[in-house]
């Protein structure tokens, strides 16, 4: 019958609109470029757990569209594993867009390939100030060295008190990149710098007895000290109880990675005044956080806190949602995801933050938070000064590699 | 205290309890070495895995400190048996490449396995009320941990060179070391005795690790990160000899705090060279044999 | 003329043919066979077969050139040492300084440079270090790489400290080939690079030269008693070698853009050693099969787990150790020179006995225990796999504890009475 010649072709059109509006939900790939092993593995962990996290409970999101991680190892903070997973991940697999990057090094290697490929990088950690000038491409949803410690500078001089303070820093380009910060704004404040003692380089801890000797000797009125987050933070801790600066009366000040949420609770009654600038404690009252602490004792367990890391690596994740939900799907221009992105901004688990659109760089509170124990006896930082939406001063100062 | 008697006290105090730390674990390893001529790159890992066993006790389980240590040298050094008599045993007369091999794949395949069941997190331990905070000896006060360990280096210092060189034990193993052909055929028992100084060894070094955890947090990666410091302490000292050990251990150990206190920037450099120094004059180490 | 100068100059003149003939000699016997060309053809199809790896390509090529570099001293000449990173590393921050420092970024020069420089710290440590052996050596060679390193870390102000010289442009190869994204330009050169010096390093070792250096490392008693310059020779063929060794640097930087101190480290020189082991020592092309190996491997296992990859690279290597103690190119001559693999079966089996004796059986009681406590730790991770949990594993669960351990010994007691039984029922 006539009718029947119709069929075949009308089913055929049929099934191919079909096919193609369900073929409009794009597959997403995303190269999540993290320490995954090595004596660093704990910090690429933290943000992993946070990826994870996120993508497990907002998958639905950003339907019909999926997203697919490819995790690679970022390998040592030298920059060349780094280098060449991510171009094999740009060449090989494909990817749309990357994020990770815990280490400074890697982000300024990958510069030029970045450059090349046009491939949008969404950096979840890597702190050395200058980086989002290296690439129009780079967009930074964590931190700039001078983030916590400038205003650090400030508080400790005119909050605190501190008229002298000895600086103290692991010996590699973020230590004294944080404690040129310091130093800028603690001296226009009216303080002096006195000793400035390098300790030692990143890849080991050292026994840091000997370091926190000699700033007893000096007695300053406050210690400003940096360490990569990890185990470097304990055994600063331990040190500056045992030589009894606290008792001295030298108060230990830093950015957060001198109390990184998971490790705060082996520090002792040493780690108590502290007062540290950052980002993220794990005991912030606002309505994101408790919700994100929530789910992540509910993933990983009670004995498992996510950190300031985790916090970026969270927002991360949501602004990478975010941007594929708002270009719908068509994220293989990569000027165009970097378009989206400026100007982003969420209340996320550290408060309010925004992508600022001329640097590309974050812009976020910053907390003066103090180490207390809570009556349940486990250790606890409370926010004692907050500094609103704050901006990367390098870049405004145009200091150094900033300009 | 005047300042400059404030400082050398300081660099001594602590250099010396950085001494002890790296004679406790180092001293396995140039007994080890002296006696069978192995070279067990693994070492590192077993004081890794002490250094675990500890943390495993005391937050898991609920154990003291030191009777943790205890036990965990107990363990280690029984399990290292069974990797001497299984394994190590065939690669005595292998060449030194081999060894090499073996040992740092053992390392490695260690080092993915307490990933694996501990997480790449650095771990700490909760220590006793006594050993935290300070000692006041009249003119300053003291970290008491280091404290503690100058005194443990101290007795355990003691206690081994009573072994060596009163019991016939120690002696046994003295000859060994000095000629393992002559030893053997006056009917000492060498493999035996290997197998005991091994395990004795190990469990010096699970308990150096078990030690560690105060003074550089504990991760997997500890297996490999200080073994460089091992090496050199046996290099510097001389094999198979327990003064050697010792003397090597407290030179490099005063002289690098010392370092990192006066000129922070150089601090690693000073071990190297005196390392060069003494190597190139005494090639066996302060009491190696040619 | 007098007689005594006639028979003075037909002696030196006899020397100067002898040592031609040897010379001669040893070039036909080593004259290229057909099989050498097989890695060539194979980097060669690699071009053109896996054209999105192209990066990682270059940087196995650089490996190749590294691990050739140390064969010379530890395969040929015998040398342990630990330190080979220092030469690697001064060569590459010859390059990455020039560059950035100096604006000297043409390639080939930089190259010429690294190697000269290399071979400048090459003779110098060599002369003073090579007196020594064993421990001391091995001692010795890592602590110099390591205070190169350190005193890198101290004028980081030149050397970049640990964030390193990023951002390095060199000028296109030649002045007509750019690198581009994926590689192609620094596969080529690094391809090209290498069978330049890879010629260079077997014309040596098949010369008299080379023969005198096998002759050190056999029996360096005996070369003293003949007279040969030992430790002149050690320290000529050391110094080569780190110069090769700084060209790998110098092409590692370039291919990367890029270098950081990190190119010192004891992790560097102990890789190039395993590398080198895996392939087989003393054998050339070792070093291709070693580290394209171990690369490929390191490559694939990071991708199959980021996290826990060095276990199969641990394991990698106790296999090697306990089966193929002269790394993969031994075992290829093994199974060569022996045709069929009935004939090493007998072989192995005419060491055993021909009945079940004592010590068989106790050696498969020894291994059912080793089973047992495999199969234990097995079962642990599969099911728990956190060391805390460990008692109430043995509480919670007592017959699935006791099932894995009957596992593990019988599967392990099993293995070793087949493989018992198989060897000697071959002799039978």
């Amino acid at each position: 019958m006539k009718i029947f010649r119709w069929l075949g072709p009308a089913a055929l059109a049929l099934s191919v609109a079909v096919w193609s509006s369900g073929a409009q939900a794009a597959t997403i790939k995303i190269g999540v470029v993290l320490p995954f092993s090595g004596p660093n593995a704990d910090l690429g962990h933290q943000i992993d757990k946070a990826f994870d996290l996120y993508v497990k409970m907002h998958a639905k999101d950003i339907a019909p569209h999926k997203v697919q991680i490819i995790k690679r190892d970022e390998g040592p903070p030298t920059g060349a594993q780094a280098k060449t997973v991510t171009t094999e991940l740009i060449t090989n697999d494909k990817v749309q867009m990357l994020t990770g990057f815990v280490f400074s090094p890697s982000a300024i290697a990958l510069a030029p390939v970045i450059n090349k490929a046009k491939v949008p990088m969404v950096i979840a950690n890597a702190g050395t100030a200058w980086i989002t000038n290296l690439s129009p491409y780079y967009v930074r949803l964590s931190f700039s060295m001078w983030h916590p410690a400038y205003p650090m500078g400030g508080y400790a001089a005119k909050t605190i008190g501190c008229k002298t303070a000895a600086v103290a820093y692991t010996d590699f380009p973020p230590g004294k990149d944080s404690v040129l910060a310091f130093k800028t704004a603690f001296e226009k404040a009216g303080g002096k710098v006195g000793l400035s003692i390098p300790m030692g380089s990143p890849a080991q801890v050292p026994d840091f007895t000997p370091f926190m000797q000699r700033v007893k000797d000096a007695h300053p009125d406050c210690l400003y000290a940096f360490i990569p987050s990890g185990a470097h933070a304990t055994g600063l801790m331990k040190a500056y109880g045992e030589v009894g600066l606290k008792k001295a009366g030298v108060k230990l000040i830093g950015p957060m990675d001198l109390i990184p949420d998971n490790k705060l609770q082996d520090m002792g009654d040493a780690a108590i005044g502290t007062v540290v600038m950052g980002h993220y404690a794990v005991d912030l009252d606002n309505a994101a956080n408790k919700m994100f602490v929530a789910a992540w004792h509910k993933e990983y367990g009670e004995d498992s806190y996510p950190d300031f890391m985790s916090s970026q690596g969270w927002d991360t994740m949501h602004a990478i949602f975010d941007t594929i939900k708002k270009l719908n799907g068509n994220v293989s221009d990569g000027a165009k995801v970097v378009g989206a992105l400026k100007g982003w901004s969420t209340d996320g688990p550290r408060g309010h933050v925004m992508i600022d659109p001329a640097t590309r760089d974050i812009v976020q509170d910053e907390r003066a938070m103090e180490v207390y124990r809570k009556p349940d006896g486990k250790l606890g930082v409370k926010v004692v000064g907050t500094t609103k939406a704050v901006k990367d001063e390098c870049k405004i100062l145009k200091v150094g590699r900033c300009k | 205290m005047p300042q400059v008697a404030n400082i050398v006290v300081s660099i001594l105090f602590d250099g010396l309890a950085y001494a002890m730390f790296l004679f406790i674990t180092s001293v396995g390893l140039s007994v080890t070495m002296g006696l069978m001529g192995f070279v067990n790159l693994a070492h590192g890992a077993f004081a890794m895995a002490g250094g675990y066993v500890v943390v495993s006790l005391t937050r898991s389980y609920g154990v003291g400190f030191i009777p943790s240590l205890m036990i965990a040298a107990v363990v280690v050094g029984l399990v290292s048996i069974r990797f001497e008599r299984r394994l190590y045993r065939r690669f005595y007369k292998a060449t030194d490449l081999e060894q090499v091999l073996l040992t740092i794949g053992l390392a490695f395949m260690a080092i993915a396995t307490f990933t694996y069941f501990y997480g790449p997190i650095p771990k700490s331990v909760p220590l006793p009320d006594w050993l935290e905070g300070d000692v006041n000896l009249g003119f300053r006060a003291f970290p008491s941990y280091r404290a503690f360990l100058i005194v443990l280096g101290a007795v355990l210092t003691a206690v081994l060179w009573y072994a060596f060189e009163r019991t016939s034990i120690g002696a046994k193993i003295r000859a060994a070391v000095d000629n393992r052909r002559m030893a053997e055929s006056v009917g000492i028992n060498v493999d035996r005795l290997f197998t005991l100084t091994f395990a004795l060894g190990s469990g010096l070094a699970a308990l150096g690790g078990g030690l560690a955890i105060q003074l550089f947090g504990l991760t997997p990666y500890f297996a490999v990160l200080y073994l460089v410091l091992f090496l050199i302490v046996v290099a510097v000292g001389g094999l198979g000899s327990l003064q050697g050990t010792l003397l090597a251990a407290l030179v490099l150990g005063i002289i690098d705090t010392g370092g990192k206190y006066l000129i922070a920037e150089a601090g690693g450099f000073f071990i190297y060279v005196i390392t060069v120094i003494v190597l190139l004059i005494k090639p066996a180490g302060f009491y190696g044999r040619e | 003329m007098a007689a005594s100068d006639t028979t003075a100059a037909t002696g030196a003149s006899e020397r100067v043919a002898a040592r031609d003939r040897a010379a001669e000699f040893l070039l036909r016997q080593h004259r290229f066979k057909p099989a050498e060309s097989l890695p060539w053809l194979i980097a060669i199809a690699v071009y053109f077969l896996f054209p999105d790896r192209l990066t990682f390509g270059s940087q196995v090529l650089v490996m190749v050139l590294f691990a050739l570099s140390l064969d010379l001293i530890l395969g040929y000449a015998g040398i342990v040492t630990l330190g080979h990173a220092a030469f690697f590393g001064v060569g590459a921050y010859t390059v990455g300084l020039g560059a950035a420092r100096l604006g000297w970024s043409e390639p080939i020069s930089g190259l010429v440079a690294a190697a000269i420089v290399a071979g400048i710290v090459g003779f110098i440590s060599g002369w003073f270090l090579l007196r020594y052996r064993g421990l001391t050596l091995l001692m010795l060679t890592l602590a110099t790489a390591i205070m190169i390193l350190e005193t890198g870390n101290f004028r980081s102000d030149i050397s970049g400290g640990y964030d390193g010289v990023p951002g390095l442009i060199f000028d296109p190869l030649v002045g007509l080939f750019d690198y581009d994204l994926y590689g192609h330009t620094n596969y080529v050169y690094a391809l090209i690079v290498l069978a330049l010096c890879f010629y260079f390093v077997r014309r040596i070792v098949y010369s008299p030269f080379g023969q005198a250096l096998t002759g050190i490392r056999e029996n360096v008693r005996r070369m003293h008693a003949i007279g040969s310059p030992v430790h002149m020779r050690l320290v000529t063929v050391y110094t080569i070698a780190a110069a090769i060794a700084g060209v790998a640097g110098a092409l590692f930087t370039q291919t990367n853009a890029y270098v950081t101190l990190t190119v010192f480290d004891f992790e560097v020189s102990a890789k190039v050693m395993v590398m080198l082991i895996l392939g087989g020592t003393g054998r050339l092309y070792g070093a291709f099969i070693g580290a394209a190996v171990y690369m490929i491997l390191e490559d694939h296992l990071s991708k199959l787990s980021p996290t826990f990859w060095s276990f199969g690279i641990g394991l990698l290597l106790l296999v090697t150790v306990l089966f193929a103690r002269h790394g993969i190119l031994g075992l290829v001559e093994d199974f060569g020179r022996l045709r069929f693999a009935g004939r090493w079966l007998k072989e192995r089996a005419a060491a055993q006995q021909p009945a079940w004796t004592r010590e068989q059986w106790n050696a498969v009681g020894i291994s059912a225990f080793d089973g047992a406590l495999i199969g234990l730790a097995v079962g642990f991770a599969v099911n728990i796999g956190s060391a805390d949990l460990l008692v109430t594993w043995f509480t919670d669960d007592p017959l699935g504890v006791l099932g894995w351990t009957a596992a593990g010994a019988l599967l392990v007691a099993a293995i070793n009475a087949v493989y018992l039984v198989l060897t000697s029922r071959a002799a039978a």
